[in-house]
């Protein structure tokens, strides 16, 4: 939930990396630390256990600057991907704001990631949430690894797409990010719309900001 | 089910809440008083400037907030309505504000928790009538920003995380 603070001049806003155990929610987080010039990041907190496993959560908060006389920040969260750890996940998720799951292209982790989407999915119901009418978008992290599925098969698998029910939304909607490629198209008579993704190797950077550049910014309209 | 909303935090609000805070600094014979956001967000200090990270001590005091509130529930309670950390030199007492805040009050041994609970108990009440009148207001109607807002946030995101 995006505070506007008026007596404090600031807006804050949430965004939670979601997504598999190991599958570089953290990495992300690190990247973008090591990369955010000082003046703008805050103090990055990583709550872990002894072998660096994501224990609660990492955060950092970055800051926008200040637009239109309001200080606006971003705090930045993962949440721990074991599954064990669902607690943990559930209470990140309050008063979020914009998510970003990030999914392990392995072959191996497919079942990981789905497991962990349909977790999203359940949490945000328990906080009242749709996660269909949130900023969201997906990351497929580790790219470059000689066993990453093939696109296709992750999209089919995790943003297949849901049907859009207000009339008002269904028009053709072209990804900005992707030539040629539909964010809300008619398919077999009936509207769907898939959320965007983006392809990285958070380990070296890439794609990582494009993540970053592309929640935020869905984030900033809600409140526009 | 929703999609995010926001809320917002008014100039008068300020000025109330700063008022309830600072009398109860100077009842209690306490340093400091933050109002902390469930969500992880400062929304106002009180008394001596906080010599950490408001930014990270904020999000640090509502993940731990609510972790005790889940350990609460295991136990079959409701709720930890306060909770409260002692160091050696400086303690902490949180409460909660109208299930939706985290009163933090940051005091030392010039005074004793007994008297900062008695204080804060009586705070509490206060500030819980102010946010449920605030959160009334908030979901009577949408909060926006100005117009252009967007479009100069958007060019601010496209320098700081390259476009």
């Amino acid at each position: 939930m995006s505070l506007i603070n008026y007596a404090s001049r600031e807006i804050n806003c949430k965004l939670v990396y979601y997504g598999p155990g190991l599958g570089g929610k953290t990495t992300n987080l690190e990247y973008i630390y090591e990369k955010v010039a000082p003046a703008s990041k805050g103090k990055m907190i990583s709550l872990a256990t002894e072998t660096e496993r994501t224990l609660f959560f990492d955060f950092l908060p970055v800051d926008l600057g200040t637009i239109r006389g309001f200080k606006t920040r971003f705090h930045l969260y993962t949440v721990p991907g074991q599954v064990y750890y669902n607690a943990s996940r559930k209470l990140i998720l309050k008063g979020v704001d914009g998510v970003v799951f990030v999914g392990d292209s392995q072959l191996d982790r497919m079942e990981a990631n789905i497991e962990s989407m349909q977790n999203l999915y359940d949490n945000m119901a328990q906080h009242g949430l749709d996660l269909t009418r949130i900023p969201f978008v997906v990351q497929y992290n580790k790219r470059d690894l000689p066993n990453a599925a093939p696109l296709g098969q992750l999209q089919e698998a995790l943003n297949p797409g849901w049907p859009v029910e207000d009339p008002a939304r269904q028009r053709a909607l072209v990804d900005p990010n992707r030539p040629g490629e539909m964010l809300v198209q008619e398919l077999d008579g009936g509207w769907v719309e898939r959320v965007p993704y983006f392809e990285a190797v958070a380990l070296r950077g890439d794609g990582v900001f494009d993540t970053l550049r592309a929640i935020s910014k869905l984030v900033l309209k809600t409140i526009g | 089910m929703t999609g995010a909303s926001s809320w917002s935090f008014r100039e008068e609000d300020a000025t109330r809440i700063g008022a309830l805070l600072n009398s109860l600094l100077r009842e209690a014979n306490a340093r400091t008083a933050l109002l902390v956001d469930r969500t992880g967000q400062m929304l106002a200090t009180a008394g001596e400037e906080p010599q950490f990270d408001p930014v990270a001590f904020a999000s640090l005091t509502a993940a731990d907030f609510s972790a005790n509130d889940q350990l609460a529930r295991m136990l079959g309670e409701n709720e930890f309505g306060a909770l409260f950390h002692q160091g050696d030199k400086d303690s902490l007492y949180l409460a909660d504000v109208a299930r939706r805040v985290i009163l933090v009050v940051l005091f030392d041994n010039r005074t004793t928790l007994g008297l900062v609970k008695l204080r804060v108990r009586g705070v509490v009440e206060a500030l819980s009538a102010l946010f449920t009148a605030m959160f009334a207001r908030e979901s009577a109607g949408e909060v926006r920003m100005e117009t252009g807002f967007v479009g100069e946030a958007e060019d601010e995101i496209d320098k700081l995380f390259g476009s």
